[in-house]
C-alpha cells in the first residue's frame, strides 16, 4: 500500500530523478526553487509525463513507462492544491467545491454544505473567488479536494501565497482541516519551517536528484549531506580535514574542532548552525579546542535576536538580550558545542 | 431608396457571422490542442492569409473553387443542384472566408490566455476535456472570443472585393450595403450613397456597443 515513485524526466539543465515510497505519514518535499520538486508532483498528478520510470498507488499502476500505462488526471483520483489555489474565478464557491462531484444533484448539495461548514466557509457559498481572503482561498481550494475523496493529496507550497502574518494561523487551521482527510499527504515546500512544522518524513530534493529521505526531525539533526544542511537552514558550512575519529580541522575557518560524534573518513563538510554557537567565558578559553576568534563584520537587527557576521564569514545568532548586556563587545572567542557539529559528505 | 440591400446585408451579415463564429471557436480550440509546434505554425499561417491577401485574390481563389466548370462548383451543381457563383449563398461565403481569421486568431489568443493552472486543476478533479472547455475556458476567454466576433462581424458586414468577384453586384439578390454604396455613388446619387453609409453606422455602433455591454454583465467575477 501507498504511493510508489520511481521516476525520471529531463528538464531543462537537468534531469530529475526521484524514488521513493509512502507510508502513509505526512511526506514533506524539500528543495530549493527550480529543483524540480513541483514537477514530482505533477508527474504523480498525471499533469506532466515522465521519460520513463513507474508511478502506482495503493496496488493500482499509474504510470509505466514498460508497459505504456499512463492514465490522464482525471481517471488518478488524486487530489492536487496549487500554489495558486486555481479557484475558477467564474464559479462561487459552492460551485467550485462541487464541481469535481459526480455523484447525484441531491447528494452533491449535502456534500457541498457538508464541506462548507467544516472548512468554516459559512456565508461565502454565492461569493466568487476574487471577493475571498486568501486564507478563505485557500481554504475553498482544500474543500474542493478533499470533497471528492482522493486518494492522496498533493500540496504544492501551500502557504507561500499567504501574508507573512497570516501563515502560522492558517498553517495551524490546515492542519487541523487536513484531519477531515483520511488518505496520504504529500506537501511541496522550499520552507524549512514549514517542512518541519508539518510533515512527519522528508524528502530533500537538490538539483532534480533526491538526495535524502528519511525522518524529519532526524534529518534537521543531522541532514548528513551538504545540500541537506543547506536547505535544512544551516548557514555556516566549512570544508574540513579528518583529523581523527572525533575531530576535524574546519578549511574555511582555521580551525580544530571536536565532536562527541564518530567522524567517518568520507566527511568532507561540516556544518554549525547559527543559534548552537557559544561565546566563550573566561575559564573556557584554557581550552585550545572548539574556540574561535572573532571579529566583527557587520550586525544585522531582527526582531528578538542579532545576526553577526564575521570575517571569517561566519554568522552567529544572539539574544538582543544577551548581546546589549554584553560590556565587552571586542574581545570575543565563540565556542562550539561538541554536539553541535553536523558531519556532512 | 431601394431597401432590398439593407436586408440582404443583415441576412448575409448574420448568417456569415453565425458561420464564422462556430468554425472560428472549433478551428481554434483545435489548434490549440495541437502537440506539434511546427504544424500550429503552419495551419495558422494558411488560416491567417485571407485577412492578409487583398480581398480580390481570395475572390480569385474562391471563384477557381466554386466556379460551375471547377472540381467543388461542379460537384454542387450536378448532384444537388447548387449553383453558388452570382447567388445569395456566394455573399455569405466570401464573408466567412473573409472574416474567419479575425474569430479564429482572437479565440485562440483568448483560449492561450486561460491560466494553464486552472485547466490542470480541472483535470485531477476529473473534469472531462469537453466539459473543461465549455464551464471553465469558454466562461474566462468570453471577453476575447466576444472581441473577436466583432471584428468579425464588422469585417462581414463590410465585405466588398471578394463579394463583388464571387456574388456579383446584382440587384434584390446580391447586392450588399457596401456594393449598393459602390453603385450609388459610381451613378452620382450621393444622396442614396449617404442613406446606405448611415445605416452600417447605425448597425455597427450598435453591435458593437451591446457586445461590450453583454461582455461586461457576463463576467463581473473577472
Amino acid at each position: 500500500m501507498g504511493l510508489l515513485v520511481d521516476i525520471k524526466k529531463k528538464l531543462k539543465g537537468f534531469t530529475l530523478e526521484v524514488a521513493f515510497k509512502t507510508d502513509g505519514d505526512y511526506l514533506g518535499i524539500l528543495g530549493a526553487s527550480g529543483s524540480g520538486k513541483s514537477m514530482t508532483l505533477k508527474c504523480i498528478a498525471g499533469i506532466e509525463t515522465p521519460d520513463e520510470g513507474r508511478i502506482v498507488l495503493d496496488g493500482k499502476v499509474l504510470f509505466d513507462s514498460l508497459k505504456k500505462i499512463n492514465l490522464k488526471p482525471q481517471e488518478r483520483n488524486i487530489g492536487y492544491l496549487f500554489q495558486s489555489y486555481a479557484l475558477f474565478p467564474n464559479m462561487t464557491v459552492e460551485e467550485n467545491i462541487g464541481i469535481g462531484l459526480t455523484c447525484h444533484q441531491k447528494e452533491k448539495a449535502q456534500k457541498v454544505s457538508e464541506m462548507i461548514t467544516s472548512f468554516h466557509l459559512d456565508g461565502l457559498e454565492k461569493k466568487y473567488p476574487k471577493q475571498l481572503s486568501g486564507g478563505q482561498q485557500q481554504r475553498v481550494a482544500l474543500a474542493r479536494c478533499i470533497a471528492y475523496s482522493p486518494d492522496v493529496l498533493l500540496l504544492d507550497e501551500p502557504f507561500s501565497a499567504l501574508d507573512s502574518h497570516l501563515k502560522d494561523q492558517v498553517q495551524t487551521e490546515v492542519l487541523e482541516l487536513l484531519k477531515l482527510y483520511e488518505g496520504e499527504v504529500l506537501m511541496v515546500t522550499h520552507s524549512r519551517d514549514e517542512a518541519y512544522r508539518l510533515c512527519k518524513n522528508l524528502i530533500i530534493i537538490d538539483k532534480g536528484t533526491l538526495v535524502l529521505h528519511g525522518d524529519t526531525k532526524e534529518i534537521f539533526e543531522q541532514p548528513k549531506l551538504l545540500a541537506a544542511a543547506r536547505l535544512t537552514g544551516c548557514k555556516n558550512i566549512s570544508k574540513c580535514e579528518v583529523l581523527s575519529s572525533n575531530s576535524v580541522h574546519a578549511a574555511d575557518w582555521d580551525v580544530v574542532l571536536k565532536t562527541e560524534k564518530r567522524v567517518d573518513s568520507n566527511i568532507k563538510y561540516l556544518g554549525i548552525r547559527a543559534h548552537d554557537f557559544q561565546i566563550a567565558r573566561g575559564d573556557e578559553l584554557k581550552d585550545e579546542n572548539n574556540i574561535i576568534e572573532c571579529e566583527v563584520k557587520k550586525i544585522v537587527e531582527d526582531i528578538f535576536e542579532y545576526n553577526i557576521i564575521l570575517e571569517s564569514g561566519i554568522l552567529f545568532k544572539i539574544k538582543k538580550e544577551e548581546w546589549d548586556n554584553r560590556k565587552d563587545k571586542e574581545n570575543l572567542f565563540l565556542k562550539v558545542p561538541e554536539d553541535a557539529l553536523l558531519l556532512l559528505e | 431608396m431601394e431597401l432590398s440591400p439593407i436586408l440582404i446585408s443583415m441576412k448575409t451579415a448574420s448568417a456569415a457571422i453565425a458561420l464564422t463564429f462556430m468554425l472560428g471557436l472549433f478551428v481554434a480550440r483545435w489548434i490549440v490542442n495541437m502537440k506539434s509546434e511546427k504544424a500550429k505554425m503552419i495551419l495558422d499561417g494558411i488560416l491567417t492569409l485571407p485577412m492578409v491577401l487583398p480581398p480580390t485574390v481570395v475572390g480569385f481563389f474562391l471563384l477557381i473553387a466554386f466556379g460551375v466548370n471547377r472540381p467543388i462548383g461542379k460537384f454542387l451543381l450536378d448532384f444537388m443542384g447548387v449553383k453558388i457563383v452570382f447567388s445569395w449563398t456566394a455573399t455569405v461565403i466570401a464573408a466567412v472566408v473573409i472574416s474567419f481569421p479575425l474569430m479564429y486568431r482572437s479565440a485562440r489568443g483568448a483560449f492561450e490566455q486561460v491560466d494553464q493552472s486552472l485547466i490542470m486543476a480541472a483535470r485531477t478533479l476529473g473534469m472531462s476535456e469537453n466539459r473543461i472547455f465549455w464551464r471553465v475556458i469558454m466562461p474566462l476567454a468570453l471577453p476575447g472570443v466576444a472581441a473577436g466576433a466583432i471584428l468579425a462581424f464588422a469585417r462581414g458586414l463590410g465585405e466588398f472585393g471578394a463579394t463583388a468577384m464571387i456574388a456579383g453586384n446584382i440587384l434584390n439578390k446580391t447586392r450588399t450595403l457596401p456594393l449598393a454604396i459602390y453603385a450609388e455613388v459610381a451613378a452620382g446619387n450621393m444622396q442614396t450613397a449617404a442613406y446606405y453609409v448611415i445605416v452600417v453606422l447605425v448597425i455597427s455602433f450598435i453591435v458593437v456597443v451591446s457586445t461590450n455591454y453583454f461582455t461586461i454583465k457576463g463576467t463581473k467575477y473577472l
